[in-house]
């Protein structure tokens, strides 16, 4: 059967995370890993609403920022259960969405960027202010994440984590644009009047898709939060958003592996360019202006085109 | 009953009367189009009928069923397909996965299952895919079937939308300009697959510059001219008609 064929990029990305530690020397690479692996999985949601379905959201950060302190206040101040914590975040994350969904996307371009971007700012100006539980913008102490008497502890625990989160949204995501939900989302990208015709809901879909990506943001928010052991307001805030914005062009809109290699490479790119001390911010909007002049489709879709001549068959 | 009934039709904008008190009725079963110089309003009328617009006076009724002003995705469901005059075909994706869209509404559309690729999901797309190529047979794409939309010709998309407006498999189909910028070999092939289609039985409204083709394949025939209707009938009956033959010839014989 081509039970392997279908699975291979999932086994391919399973031994990488499983050799993964072999090469990585200390506790430093780990942490990169494991924050390139939360921004994969932030952006491998974020891709099916940009990428797959043709919307934007310049918020997303705000989500995040939902979750992380869903987690943090939630055991905190009124004693829950973090993993219960964790989950009440990403289900106030997807109602948030749900509630601005339906009136966001009847918007379209520039305005729904507008409209999403001022409801990121909005979550982040709560955070900011709200400082009696949120301890204002010195931010707070997170607990621990477990269950029973066991807690994550240490990098090398959260790496194991991480890699399982991956795996199960890599996996996931390639199931879904498989799908006819999948292919319905990336129908009204390609044609909304054409979609709408043949029964697609547009608006349903588009909010529907909003609000899974909204809440696997608020679980990352959760797990950056426990991982860290701290959150401050900077994870909700706008150029957040704009990171992970950039890391789904960068590494091309509408692709799964663009996806992981847009949240690699961008994560790893601010630690590769601290040599230039001072300048890197400099070198590091360089890069960016250069990959969207010669590669406007982001890494992954003009790198497939030009060797493997078909590109990712999704 | 008839199938289709449109009665005192009529949508302006701003000032302009796209359509106006436009009536007709379509039998099941039947080959019916819609001919007039550019600009008659032809596709404005099928963009009525099939809810992309909603019309400022009059009814139509499907099964004799009120549905203006309803949208298009819920008209699907009634069995409403068309294909576009300008292609609306989504190159993003494959040719295959477009004639998949097309029966989007026979399939489990749960986003949860989706995700998880239940078994039984993934059993209806694999049948699903032999379904697509086959309907990609049917309209004579069977060598396009695993390419993506934006490297194939553009009459090969234009049959690729009537693939993916049969996926749906619909009571009605509207055609609007399926030959339009097609040379005279292809539009023959066009007219066969418009016959072919009527002949399984759907009820086709077409609309066509070609007239030979519409002469030949038409069962009923409405002729429309600044947004009104201008003549109405069997193909003999609108070539004999006098107000047609100065529509078209632009004075009076």
């Amino acid at each position: 059967m081509n039970l392997l064929r279908r699975h291979k990029p999932l086994l391919v990305l399973a031994a990488v995370l499983l050799l993964l530690p072999l090469v990585l020397p200390n506790n430093f690479y780990y942490d990169i890993a494991i924050r390139m692996a939360i921004n994969a999985i932030i952006v491998l949601g974020l891709n099916l609403l940009i990428g797959f379905a043709g919307q934007i959201s310049l918020g997303h950060a705000g989500f995040i920022g939902i979750g992380a302190y869903a987690s943090a206040i939630l055991p905190t101040h009124f004693g829950w259960h973090p993993l219960l914590a964790m989950l009440a975040g990403a289900a106030g994350a997807s109602a948030v969405a749900a509630i601005v969904a339906r009136p966001i996307f009847r918007l379209k371009g520039h305005y729904l960027a507008m409209a999403t971007l001022g409801l990121g700012i909005i979550i982040a100006i709560v955070i900011k202010n709200e400082a009696t539980y949120t301890g204002g913008p010195d931010g707070m102490a997170v607990p621990a994440l477990g269950l029973m008497n066991f807690s994550i502890n240490g990098e090398k625990q959260w790496y194991w984590v991480l890699a399982g989160l991956l795996l199960f949204s890599f996996w996931a995501a390639r199931n879904l644009i498989d799908s006819p939900f999948g292919r319905a989302l990336r129908a009204l990208h390609g044609s909304e009047v054409a979609s709408q015709v043949m029964g697609v809901d547009i608006v349903r879909y588009k909010v529907a898709i909003f609000i899974l990506s909204a809440f696997f943001a608020s679980l990352m928010g959760s797990v950056t939060a426990h991982y860290i052991g701290f959150v401050t307001p900077n994870i909700a805030d706008f150029f957040h958003s704009i990171e992970l914005v950039t890391m789904v062009v960068v590494g091309g809109m509408a692709s799964i592996y663009g996806s992981l290699i847009g949240a690699v490479l961008l994560t790893a790119l601010p630690q590769a360019l601290s040599t230039f001390e001072g300048w890197e911010t400099v070198v590091f909007g360089s890069i960016l202006m250069f990959c969207m002049i010669f590669m406007p489709r982001g890494l992954v879709p003009t790198l497939a085109e030009r060797f493997g001549g078909r590109g990712e068959d999704n | 009953m008839a199938l289709l009934d449109v009665e005192n039709l009529s949508i302006a904008f701003g000032g302009v009367k796209a359509v106006q008190n436009v009536s007709f009725s379509v039998d099941p079963g039947i080959v019916y189009s819609v001919i007039g110089p550019n600009g008659a309003g032809k596709t404005t009328l099928f963009n009525l009928i099939t809810g992309v617009y909603t019309p400022s006076e009059g009814e139509i009724r499907l099964d004799g069923q009120s549905i203006a002003g309803t949208a298009p995705h819920a008209l699907a469901l009634r069995g409403m397909a068309r294909t576009f005059q300008n292609l609306q075909i989504c190159m993003n994706m494959t040719a295959l996965e477009n004639v998949m869209v097309g029966a989007h509404l026979k399939l489990d559309r749960n986003l949860i299952k989706a995700m998880l690729r239940f078994p039984s999901l993934a059993r209806r797309d694999a049948q699903l895919r032999d379904e697509a190529r086959e309907l990609m047979r049917f309209v004579g794409l069977e060598a396009y079937w695993s390419l993506s939309a934006n490297s194939m010709p553009y009459g090969a998309l234009k049959r690729l939308e009537i693939a993916r407006a049969l996926a749906a498999r619909p009571r009605i189909l509207f055609l609007d300009e399926p030959a339009a910028g097609l040379n005279s070999k292809e539009t023959a092939e066009i007219d066969d697959l418009v016959q072919k289609v009527a002949e399984s039985g759907i009820t086709v409204v077409l609309v066509e510059h070609d007239m030979k083709m519409v002469m030949n394949i038409s069962d009923r025939i409405l002729v429309l001219d600044y947004g009104k209707k201008l003549a109405e009938g069997t193909a003999q009956e609108v070539r004999e008609n006098p107000d047609v033959i100065a529509a078209y010839l632009g004075s009076a014989v």
